[in-house]
């Protein structure tokens, strides 16, 4: 099962919603709670960072047969030093994000955190995709 | 303890609606950096904040947090309320600090 959404990168406010929306799509199957909650939450957070960084992009979540696995494509900036951008409390966010209580530095190692597997491919002034997958 | 026990005991405000689903609270997050807490904080905790644009509803949701008290009275517009409502967050204000509220939500439920 595939779902696609399209992020929005300008509506600050909507940003959120295709996490939110996969969140209730896994509840109504019947997803363990614990599942559910990993993938939301690296979900939302790559999702934002879709937002902030790459300017809006798309996303694929599939459910297969023991993972699920969510694609979020950007054409962005890319991001320069992978490492430098995975440690915690980095972040390249301006003053108006970090008013809205983002830029913390915290997403990519939260997707870390509670993903079971995530890889980066990016590219300088072509832009990022981030790929995460939590273990059913 | 559950979050209309809360309530009674710390004077809390209701925001949202009323006809809520009435969580067990086990733990309290206190935070305003929104990927922090959603990394830390934990299924059915208080959050406690003074953030309060709309991006804290899809934190509390996706975190799964039992629900979210606004410190030191902090204006929530209604469009916030209104997105809350649809994705079932329960948002309460109250006029303390943050700290002061962790200290009573301890004091309350023993968390």
């Amino acid at each position: 099962m595939h779902k696609y959404y399209k992020i929005d990168g300008k509506d600050f406010s909507i940003a959120g919603e295709a996490s939110s929306d996969f969140k209730t799509v896994l509840k109504k199957l019947g997803t363990p709670a614990e599942i559910v909650r990993k993938v939301a939450i690296a979900m939302y957070e790559a999702e934002i960072n879709t937002v902030i960084h790459g300017g809006g992009g798309e996303c694929d979540a599939a459910i297969e047969k023991d993972k699920i696995v969510i694609t979020f494509r950007d054409q962005g900036p890319g991001i320069a030093d992978i490492s430098l951008a995975m440690q915690e409390g980095y972040s390249t966010a301006n003053d108006k994000i970090r008013e809205l209580g983002f830029g913390a530095g915290m997403g990519l190692p939260n997707i870390q955190k509670y993903a079971d597997d995530m890889s980066i491919e990016t590219e300088v002034g072509k832009g990022t995709t981030v790929v995460l997958s939590i273990n059913l | 303890m559950k979050i209309s026990e809360l309530a009674e005991t710390l004077q809390l405000e209701l925001l949202t609606e009323p006809d809520y689903d009435d969580r067990e609270i086990t733990g309290c997050y206190i935070g305003d950096l929104l990927s922090w807490v959603m990394g830390r904080a934990k299924p059915q905790d208080v959050w406690i904040t003074v953030m309060s644009n709309v991006n804290i509803v899809a934190v509390a949701s996706l975190a799964d947090a039992a629900c979210v008290v606004v410190s030191e009275d902090v204006p929530i517009e209604d469009a916030v309320l209104q997105k809350a409502n649809m994705q079932d967050v329960v948002i309460l204000r109250s006029p303390l600090p943050s700290y002061e509220l962790g200290l009573r939500v301890h004091e309350a439920a023993g968390i």
